[in-house]
């Protein structure tokens, strides 16, 4: 049924349906109308599960394992200084192999305090040992909720549904709120590996000697790597149950481009607008919105980046010190692959500047002119 | 009482047998603390009134009761002197441990 | 040969905690998990935080515990407490206890955060603190849960601990939870009769147990029990309910209490106190008592 709702409630809707049965949660803004809207839907009995309103957000994701421990199916959501927070807890989540699925909303990370959008809250997360899954449309993040339960499951590995602050999360869209009757053809009832219960003691996260702690990260590893392909596996699923394709990367007019922008989240979405203004121009340019982080898509990237002369990564987030995130990624993703086109890394639309058709022009024309970057970061829209 | 079980240490030799989650396999009666001690409870039963007291304080239920009768297991015993300490008759005597 | 008698048992025979565990000698900690399960029975699950208890239960792929336990982190074991109980629940499973285990540091500090919060949502969980009054298990660091005066690694005898015990009974009691109690590892019928009542109340339950550290405290492995005794005797650890925030009961009534100077003689960690700081002491226990006994009366 389609309706017309914000980013944050399709979060809500994707939760409801996947039928998650614990949900612990702390407001902070951007994230408050997820919750919200989930706490009326536990009230008047729309979503069968418990409401836990925690104390801060540490204590939401510590619920949320002691939760999947004891069997049920858990969700939250949040946003960046709360996912800073919870930080020692998403190893905690990963490493005990406990399924949860978060909603994140990109927010800036304080000091000065910002509640507009870059990436830095999630990719300093990166890792923690979490899927990371980066949402450009309403639709997407209701869909991607419901994947995202599935895949977790199947490979017991927590992941992060992410949306920009604001540009997304308060942006309301028409999306398809698919049938519940469908969705549990999609997904079945959590089957935890091992639970704690009097029927059957153990004793979870006892003291791991070096003896043993290196196959335990070690197969939490290897299952990581069987995501890509599950990841795909149950985007075609899910396409023959509702007529949306989810993928690891959304690649448009990259088979013939000579620059590749490289992109993600909404920003992903208005490259596209700009390539297609840019095709007008004449500029073979194409966009590779990166929907999938974690696991990185390694062979997408190897099969798809390499057909063009430059790639130009644009990141919403920078690793001080360092560079962009995405464009790191990339880079390290194509370093061995023989032939690879040089990768130029610019920064824009950090604390909610906004990235336009307009920087993406600004991107191509640097790209173009140049044979090779000047300096690790090309900084877009700066006031230098 | 029950007589406990013996227990063998778990040792993983590939990363199949490892389990997916850490979790627990097996009890810590493997482990034989009786060696940590240096002194070892003897327990005069002839003048043991049978109240109970020592295997209540025991730390490490290391004290069971056998036919009505206190019985130290050396096995797990770690030497710390509480049954003695506290037994009401002092019928409970801590000894160098020999070796 | 003597005339065939039984074995006075005066508590439950079932052990739920094992030997072969890796506790110290003497280990105050040791007996009251033992006491706690022989009132709770099978049907429990233990959420234990960094902690003695995250040690002494042994090394994975072991553990010599009867019952479930979730190892979770430092200051979750009220948070994860709460979320295995809801987990529970919504998987059809109303009947097993679920209990959070922690020491001074992980209830007092780091933990107090997230059982404020659980007391105040009145979460359906016992809460066990069990109280060795420093961070023993990363070597003996003072907590707010050490007594004035006392040696730790972080206090040591130059800078004692110059602050008093922080008071978590009170704070527990202004939550106005169901059901509190304090207990001491030398009265286990005490324990076992508190803990069994509190098992069939609903909300959030919170005990306080006393649980002596030889190794901590420098004192003799043998006298853990005896320390444990003393205390509630004296005056400085007594051992009461509350219901609601108000209601106090005093469980074990101390007649006439004992003065103080014997308890602190046998611990090394309040060796260098001057006669001054036990008259000091003393006048403060004297002034607590009093004021416990009347919330008692008024009750």
């Amino acid at each position: 049924m389609k309706k017309v709702i914000m980013g944050n409630h399709a979060l809500s809707y994707g939760a409801m349906l996947a039928r998650s049965e614990v949900i612990a949660a702390y407001p902070i803004t951007p994230q408050t109308q997820v919750v919200e809207l989930l706490s009326e839907m536990c009230a008047d009995g729309t979503l069968h599960a418990k409401f836990i309103k925690v104390e801060s957000e540490h204590s939401a994701m510590a619920a949320c394992i002691g939760a999947s421990l004891a069997g049920a199916r858990t969700f939250t959501a949040t946003s960046s200084q709360g996912l800073a927070l919870m930080h020692e807890m998403l190893h905690w989540a990963s490493g005990g192999r406990h399924p949860v699925v978060m909603g994140n909303i990109n927010r800036s990370m304080a000091p000065g305090w910002s509640i507009w959008t870059d990436q830095n809250d999630s990719l300093s997360q990166r890792d923690t040992g979490w899927m990371q899954f980066y949402c450009a449309s309403n639709q997407e993040v209701l869909d991607t909720t419901i994947q995202a339960f599935k895949v977790s499951e199947a490979l017991y590995i927590p992941s992060m549904v992410i949306l920009d602050a604001f540009a997304l999360s308060h942006t309301y869209e028409v999306v398809d709120v698919p049938d519940q009757a469908v969705v549990d053809r999609f997904l079945p009832k959590f089957k935890p590996y091992a639970r704690v219960t009097p029927d059957e003691p153990h004793a979870f996260n006892g003291l791991t000697g070096p003896e043993n702690y290196f196959e335990l990260r070690y197969k939490l590893q290897k299952d990581m790597e069987r995501g890509p392909a599950l990841i795909e596996e149950t985007g075609l699923e899910f396409e023959r149950l509702f007529g949306r394709r989810l993928r690891l990367v959304d690649d448009y007019l990259c088979n013939d481009a000579e620059i590749i922008l490289v992109t993600s989240g909404t920003a992903g979405y208005t490259a596209r607008v700009a390539v297609d203004q840019m095709r007008k121009a004449g500029l073979k340019v194409g966009n590779l919105r990166m929907r999938v982080f974690r696991p990185f898509p390694f062979d997408a990237c190897r099969r798809i980046l390499p057909k063009a002369k430059k790639i130009a990564v644009v990141d919403r987030n920078i690793s001080y010190g360092h560079h962009g995130m995405f464009a790191q990624e990339v880079k390290s993703a194509l370093y061995q692959h023989a032939g690879h086109p040089p990768v130029f890394s610019f920064i824009a639309g950090l604390g909610g500047r906004d990235i336009t058709p307009g920087t993406f022009r600004e991107v191509v024309d640097y790209t173009k002119a140049h044979e090779t970057p000047e300096d690790n970061i090309l900084w877009i829209g700066v006031k230098k | 009482m029950p007589k406990k079980k013996d227990a063998t240490k778990i040792v993983f030799e590939s990363e199949k047998d490892v389990p997916m989650m850490p979790m627990s396999l097996g009890s810590m009666l493997f482990n034989k603390t009786g060696s940590w001690r240096n002194i070892r409870p003897e327990i005069k039963l002839e003048e043991c009134i049978q109240c109970g007291i020592c295997w209540k304080f025991c730390p490490d239920m290391s004290i069971e009761i056998e036919n009505e009768w206190p019985v130290v297991d050396y096995d797990f015993c770690k030497g710390c002197g509480i049954c003695a300490e506290e037994c009401p008759t002092k019928c409970i005597v801590m000894v160098e441990e020999r070796k | 040969m003597k005339k065939p008698k039984k074995m006075t048992m005066t508590l439950p025979a079932e052990e739920y905690v094992g030997s072969g565990n890796l506790a110290c000698q003497g280990c105050g900690a040791n007996l009251a998990l033992r006491y706690v399960l022989k009132a709770l029975g099978l049907r429990t699950i233990l959420c234990i935080p960094a902690c003695c208890w995250a040690v002494i239960d042994g090394a994975f792929p072991h553990s010599c515990v009867s019952v479930p336990i979730f190892h979770c982190a430092f200051e979750t074991a009220a948070s994860s407490a709460t979320g295995v109980k809801a987990g529970l629940e919504m998987i059809g499973d109303h009947e097993t206890t679920v209990v959070a285990w922690a020491g001074d540091g992980g209830t007092f500090d780091i933990g107090l955060q997230a059982l404020s919060g659980a007391a105040e949502r009145n979460d359906n969980i016992i809460y066990v603190c069990y109280d060795n009054e420093a961070y023993m298990n990363t070597g003996i660091q003072r907590s707010s849960a050490t007594p004035y005066g006392a040696w730790t690694t972080t206090t040591p005898v130059k800078f004692f601990k110059d602050q008093p015990k922080k008071d978590i009974d009170a704070i527990m009691a202004a939550h106005s939870i169901p059901y509190q109690a304090t207990a001491s590892i030398a009265f286990p019928e005490d324990l076992i009769k508190k803990m069994k009542k509190a098992r069939d109340i609903k909300g959030t339950r919170f005990f306080h147990i006393y649980a002596p550290c030889p190794t901590g405290w420098k004192s003799r492995p043998e006298d853990a029990v005896k320390l444990a005794r003393m205390v509630v005797q004296n005056g400085i650890f007594p051992l009461y309910e509350v219901e609601h925030g108000e209601k106090y009961t005093l469980n074990i009534k101390v007649k006439d209490k004992k003065p103080i100077d014997d308890y602190f003689k046998l611990q090394g960690r309040f060796r260098h106190l001057k006669p001054e700081h036990l008259q000091a002491i003393q006048a403060e226990v004297d002034r607590q008592w009093a004021r416990l006994l009347k919330k008692c009366e008024q009750s």
